[in-house]
């Protein structure tokens, strides 16, 4: 990761996992221990190596390009169980979109306000659907709440 | 209708305080206008040409009247005492301050109401049918399908940054009102082989610059699983919808690419991964919020109708339409007078209309596509003393689906994409044509102020696009479409025309139909798909 | 051809034109500048101040004041041409 990116858990500690290989490398038989997905790559192109990886980048060029999301939400119902890593044009937000997804941590062209993030991050008390977060969604508490 | 729950209530308010923060970071300097906009834009909030213009939901279309009397409220208090009724059945404000704005999602709020998604590449407000529970021809009600999508798609995580906007349709009868096939997705409620309810599933419809019929990719959707199929199609789309042109990012460019055929593979094979992974909401949800759309109860009873007066007579033929249950109507309040800007209201007119529905059609409004409102109960036995009242305030035109009934976007008068003013071009025919709408039958004509089509020209049976031309205001002609269950999209019928010339054109190509048509019974759509082009040509533009 | 510069208002969205000195929300009061001038304004006002869509539109002069060419910025100037009841106080619509 370029050292003029600033690095930012959303949960958990961020792993040192080294450098992130591209899908190319991984074929051609790097034994990075990351990986990096850009917007148009494909997430179950990474199956192979879903147990074995550590950390897996996913680049987001524009904040407005949301592939990566979809991109995220796959490796978790895939089963990766290392850190997820937004990389690139981060605002915060977003930043709850990012978590719901399946990810980590973020590596953001710009620094974020860590009190504005904080708020962000526990601004909804209820999702109206599940995703990788594992959040129970509102009809999830409608029903417990009846019985 | 549906109400809140404690958690739909958090939620909105939720957004009401993230707004709030966004907006002071906007104005204390934290935050640049590149990053504000797509913010202030998925909630609804635009910089048009004369102030801030918020777009307010109104999810399928349903209001209470307490809430109608909000939006009153809002236009007093924050506009110039007027709003604008469009044709996504939503309400648009255009003269609002991005420093108010706040408080004034904090008043919505106050009555469940939000401006969630009204904008953005994101998930829309779901629209339906503007007759859904009262109309004698539908199978159930499609509003909780609608508002179980409603909520389904607020702040969806992972689709809230899509290649382009996405909009979805529900209804539940055979005719169509809410023009399915043109949305992104169209979902008809249908019965399958065992009785058991479920969807036709369209994509791949839209108007825009590229106007497209949607296909059908699923003849039956199982209704236990609507909501991961939904989010199959929107992750097909957007990992694969283009980004590099904002003109080709559609669903319906995608769907045209691929093909039907392939894109529907696509999608189950991305519904197989997803259906097993408990997305969908479980039968109880959707019995919770059926139940709150019951039906009032209404009791049938014969239908005695004093139709002496002809000026009601004439009402009461236009602007009423069957109920299921007899001895009762469902009225469409026209916001159509002649000279007025279609799809406006003021203020005093929303409570005129809130007091009216609480008096004669159990406290709810709808608001139709075609920027008009229904009050979807009335007993036939009201309708006299509803029209009377209606008449007093200016909303009693009957000229509903006739030519004075004209769909019109702001246009250049307010917005900021348009090219050419609509309002102004739509009141003209308006005023043209009402002398012989009663002979010219059912004719829909509609204008947009720009390519975007937020007035629907592509589904007009009559359309006129205005363009910008050499720094001129041009009018483009277009004739047959129809955003109905026999959709069809309009054509160009040739070279475009000034304000004034556009209108004399409209009016050449009804008196040509008034000469070419078959017999009064068939519709100028009709005798346009029986004769095509040429008649109407040499009509408009001589031999 | 005199250019006049215009924008909205952050706070408000409300319409401004450049008077030379500041901003003012009637187009009779707008300076006329060289292109050229009026671009070098935006370079330097952009940044600092709180407004949107600053730009540089083309007008003509017109008994006094000035009239902008394109039919946008005519709406702009006096407001929408079908609420002549909401528009600039003594700026007629009807002129659009």
């Amino acid at each position: 990761m370029a050292d003029d990116l600033h690095l930012f858990a959303l949960r958990g500690e961020p792993a040192d996992a080294g450098p992130a290989a591209a899908l190319a490398e991984l074929a051609e038989g790097s034994n990075a221990a990351a990986a990096r997905l850009e917007p148009g790559d494909d997430p179950r192109a990474l199956l192979p190596w879903i147990g074995t990886l550590r950390l897996i980048e996913i680049g987001f060029p524009k904040f407005r390009d949301g592939r990566g999301y979809s991109q995220a939400q796959i490796l978790r119902e895939m089963g990766f169980a290392g850190e997820l890593r937004a990389v690139g044009d981060i605002n915060p937000d977003q930043l709850q979109f990012l978590l719901r997804v399946g990810f980590d941590s973020v590596a953001a062209d710009a620094p974020l306000d860590p009190a504005l993030v904080s708020r962000t991050l526990a601004r909804y008390a209820h999702v109206y659907m599940g995703a990788a977060d594992g959040r129970a969604p509102a009809f999830t508490e409608r029903g417990r709440a009846a019985g | 209708m549906y109400q809140y729950d404690a958690i739909d209530q958090a939620i909105v308010d939720a957004r009401v305080a993230e707004f709030r923060e966004q907006v002071e970071r906007r104005l204390a300097g934290t935050l640049s206008e590149d990053d504000f906009k797509p913010l202030r834009l998925m909630n609804g909030l635009y910089l048009q040409l004369h102030a801030y213009m918020l777009r307010v939901a109104v999810p399928y279309g349903t209001l209470s009247s307490v809430q109608l009397r909000m939006l009153a409220h809002i236009a007093r208090r924050y506009d110039r005492g007027y709003g604008h009724f469009t044709t996504r059945q939503n309400i648009q404000y255009n003269w609002i301050k991005l420093e108010e704005c706040p408080d004034l999602l904090a008043d919505l709020a106050r009555v469940e109401m939000h401006a969630f998604q009204t904008s953005g590449n994101c998930i829309r407000n779901i629209s339906s049918d503007q007759f859904a529970g009262a109309a004698a021809d539908e199978l159930a009600d499609p509003r909780p399908y609608a508002e179980l999508l409603r909520q389904w798609s607020t702040l969806h995580p992972e689709f809230s940054f899509l290649p382009r906007k996405f909009k979805i349709a529900v209804i539940a009868s055979e005719t169509d009102r809410a023009a399915i096939q043109l949305h992104d997705i169209g979902l008809q409620l249908r019965r399958g082989e065992d009785g058991a309810l479920g969807f036709r599933v369209y994509v791949g419809g839209g108007m825009g610059r590229t106007p497209v019929i949607a296909k059908v990719v699923r003849e039956w959707l199982p209704m236990a699983d609507y909501l991961s199929y939904m989010d199959a199609i929107l992750r097909v789309y957007n990992r694969h919808g283009r980004r590099d042109n904002i003109y080709k990012a559609r669903i319906k460019i995608l769907v045209n690419d691929l093909g039907i055929e392939a894109f529907a593979a696509e999608a189950e094979a991305e519904w197989a991964h997803l259906k097993p992974l408990g997305r969908d909401a479980p039968e109880a949800e959707l019995a919770r919020i059926i139940a709150q759309f019951k039906a009032p109860a209404l009791v049938a009873e014969a239908e005695a109708l004093d139709l002496s007066e002809p000026d009601f007579a004439l009402w009461l033929a236009r602007n009423t339409h069957a109920h299921k249950v007899p001895g009762h109507r469902i009225v469409t309040i026209s916001l159509k007078p002649v000279g007025g800007i279609p799809g406006d209201a003021s203020a005093e007119q929303m409570e005129l209309v809130a007091e009216l529905a609480d008096k004669f059609s159990h406290s709810e409004i709808r608001v139709t596509h075609s920027q008009n409102l229904v009050l979807a109960d009335v007993r036939s036995a009201d309708l006299k003393a509803l029209w009377q009242a209606l008449a007093a305030a200016g909303l009693g035109s009957a000229n509903i689906d006739r030519a004075s009934d004209v769909i019109a976007c702001p246009g250049l008068d307010y917005c900021t994409l348009a090219n050419a003013r609509s309002i102004p071009v739509a009141q003209e025919i308006a005023a043209r044509l009402a002398p012989v709408e009663a002979e010219l039958g059912e004719l829909k004509i509609k204008v947009s102020g720009c390519i975007n089509g937020c007035g629907h020209h592509h589904a007009g049976h009559i359309g006129v696009l205005g363009v910008d031309r050499k720094g001129a205001e041009n009018y483009q002609l277009l004739l047959g479409g129809s955003g109905a269950e026999d959709a069809s999209l309009a054509k160009i019928l040739g070279p475009g025309f000034d304000a004034d010339g556009i209108v004399s054109a409209v009016e050449n190509v009804t008196k040509a139909y008034l000469a070419l048509r078959s017999d009064p019974s068939e519709r100028f759509l009709d005798t346009w798909r029986r004769l095509g082009a040429d008649p109407f040509k040499e009509a408009v533009y001589g031999g | 051809m005199p250019h006049l510069l215009t924008c909205n208002r952050l706070e408000t969205g409300e319409v401004l034109w450049w008077t030379g000195e500041g901003w003012n929300t009637d187009i009779r009061a707008a300076a006329a500048l060289e292109k050229a001038d009026a671009e070098a304004l935006i370079a330097q006002l952009a940044p600092a101040e709180r407004v949107n869509d600053l730009a540089a539109i083309e007008a003509e002069a017109n008994g006094g004041g000035w009239r902008p060419l394109t039919t946008r910025e005519r709406v702009r100037a006096s407001g929408p041409s079908v609420r002549p009841d909401l528009a600039l106080v003594g700026f007629p619509t009807n002129g659009i």
